[in-house]
């Protein structure tokens, strides 16, 4: 027996996920495995149903039917917030992030969820040396650290998208799903934002949902193509270029 | 001036203020129960202002829970009680127990929902209040005497009532910034702005939701069973809508998530009551008015308030 097999479990397994919305089938029996320390892109066209697909994955969206598997444990009919204590972080498209808070205080807000009970009422939290450290360290993984004290509010588009990515970072995932990361990015913050993914890549599994190709392709070991509902298409980045079903379908309006 | 500078010089001119009152007016009666009243109140709209200004949930029930303390004092005396550290601890548990069941009702709805839902809970409690034929009904319940603590008279005169409910405004207060300030205040304050981003990075926001409503739920039941030693009186009017609303208004109007806006919120609206009421018996129509206009004017006008309600 080979040593991969031996491995860990994939970090996320999609077993025939299936979600109506009505008669329309947004999710069509979708199988997808994330592997630990993989960049996995989803890629589709607009309306492919990426976006439900997350929700199902973070457990804002119940399926129908179908099982999520998260470290091999079945998650699939667990709250959203009880997945992120299974390893689950994610960004999302539109950037939310606590707009009142400094950059490094939405950071050591997810780095608190982590770290014990949060029912405590007496210390004061931003004078808490053990979080602010975490926040900081996730802060400088992202290149935001200057910024730490910044309200969130009046951080730049690219500036945001980075620390969206601190606030999934600092927890630690085994995966973490990013919504569009490149959204909305200069050509510049784009190449920072692959640079950063790609040095991230080696402490969490990533789930990257992206329209920009350049990026998918220059990033991703294994691309998923999703086209109304369903994943048509599932492998390195070569044999999706070459795939004629792929092109047909999506590559084939942009190359 | 700094914010932080003019977070912590307001709140002790404010505090400096109530000190102050008995001793500018000679301990004058008028001035000195109007300073008892509006601290009362001020304790409930701190209550209020933590879910409201901080959770950003606009609870419209919270006179519910200021008229359960002030039953309890109120049932209790009948009976004979006369332990202070009792009844007020009695109020202060009928409000917190009343707001749990409520809270765990109301809380899984959102914006102008749970604006709904929290006001028909007030009002079913308002109903019940009215069919306590046994204790007045309609007509309410008069204390048959003032609760004392080891021997002492604590709210027998203006004077020293004037002090133990300062006192105790003044602990609330402090209590409301530790708590805001804290792992648990963080939640609930990040839950305000953005209830997903709170869920998504690993909080049951509903939880300590709860918890807040609770503990404000609690605030308001000492506020209530202060007024009832207060007035000597206690009545459905207490947990009328009417009330509810006036508490919106008190931390709306002084400003919402600062705690110390409430207590200018509530003296403010306390003051402009009896000032109009001086002109005419009409005062409301003019005083209804008034507030709208406070509330659109000012940077925290309800309608930015209702505009956070959606997730």
């Amino acid at each position: 027996m080979s040593l991969a097999s031996c491995a860990a479990p994939p970090v996320l397994q999609l077993q025939g996920l299936v979600k109506h919305y009505g008669r329309l089938r947004v999710s069509d029996d979708v199988w997808l495995d994330v592997a630990p320390g993989e960049i996995h892109a989803l890629i589709g066209p607009n309306g492919a149903g990426k976006t439900t697909l997350i929700g199902q994955i973070a457990g804002e969206i119940l399926s129908d039917s179908g099982r999520i598997l998260l470290g091999g444990v079945d998650v699939t009919g667990e709250r959203p917030h009880r997945r992120v204590h299974r390893g689950l972080a994610r960004s999302f498209q539109i950037t939310r992030l606590i707009g009142g808070f400094s950059a490094l205080e939405n950071v050591a807000l997810c780095a608190q969820a982590l770290d014990g009970s949060s029912f405590r009422f007496l210390a004061p939290v931003r004078r808490d040396a053990g979080l602010n450290a975490t926040a900081i360290a996730a802060l400088v993984e992202t290149g935001l650290a200057e910024r730490a004290d910044i309200p969130a509010g009046r951080l730049s588009h690219g500036e945001k998208r980075q620390l969206e990515l601190a606030m999934a970072l600092v927890a630690s995932p085994k995966l973490m799903v990013l919504d569009e990361p490149m959204a909305g990015l200069g050509k510049a913050e784009t190449q920072a934002m692959i640079a950063v993914l790609r040095r991230l890549a080696g402490q969490a599994a990533i789930l990257l949902v992206e329209h920009d190709m350049h990026a998918v392709f220059a990033l991703a070991d294994r691309i998923s193509v999703l086209v109304e509902g369903r994943i048509i298409a599932s492998g390195p980045p070569d044999a999706i270029r070459a795939d004629t079903a792929v092109r047909a379908a999506y590559l084939g309006e942009e190359a | 001036m700094s914010a932080s500078a003019r977070h912590s010089l307001l709140p002790l001119l404010i505090g400096a203020g109530f000190v102050l009152v008995p001793l500018i007016t000679g301990g004058d009666v008028y001035a000195v129960n109007l300073a008892i009243r509006i601290m009362c109140l001020a304790i409930a709209a701190i209550g209020l202002d933590l879910i409201l200004g901080y959770g950003r949930l606009v609870s419209f029930g919270h006179a519910a829970f200021f008229g359960a303390g002030a039953y309890a004092v109120g049932i209790l005396s009948t009976h004979g009680f006369t332990s202070a550290p009792l009844l007020i601890g009695a109020a202060i548990l009928a409000g917190a127990a009343l707001a749990l069941p409520i809270g765990a009702v109301s809380l899984r709805t959102r914006g102008v929902y749970f604006i709904m839902i929290t006001l028909a809970f007030g009002q079913m409690l308002f109903f019940t209040a009215t069919s306590l034929s046994a204790y007045g009904g309609d007509d309410g319940l008069s204390l048959p005497a003032r609760a004392t603590f080891l021997g002492t008279d604590p709210f027998g005169s203006p004077l020293s009532f004037h002090y133990v409910v300062l006192a105790l405004l003044a602990l609330v207060y402090l209590g409301g910034r530790v708590l805001v300030a804290s792992r648990f205040g963080r939640v609930l304050r990040a839950g305000g702005e953005d209830e997903r981003r709170v869920i998504a990075a690993g909080f049951p926001i509903t939880a300590y939701r709860l918890v807040a409503f609770v503990i404000a739920g609690g605030i308001a039941g000492l506020a209530g069973g202060l007024y009832a030693e207060f007035t000597e009186f206690v009545s459905p009017a207490y947990l009328s809508w009417q009330r509810s609303g006036e508490f919106i208004v008190m931390v709306v109007l002084g400003g919402t998530g600062s705690l110390h806006g409430a207590v200018l919120g509530a003296a403010g609206v306390v003051l402009l009551e009896e000032w109009l009421a001086e002109f005419t018996e009409h005062w409301r129509l003019i005083f209804g008015p008034l507030l709208v206009l406070a509330a659109l004017a000012g940077r925290d006008g309800l309608a930015r308030l209702l505009g956070r309600g959606k997730p």
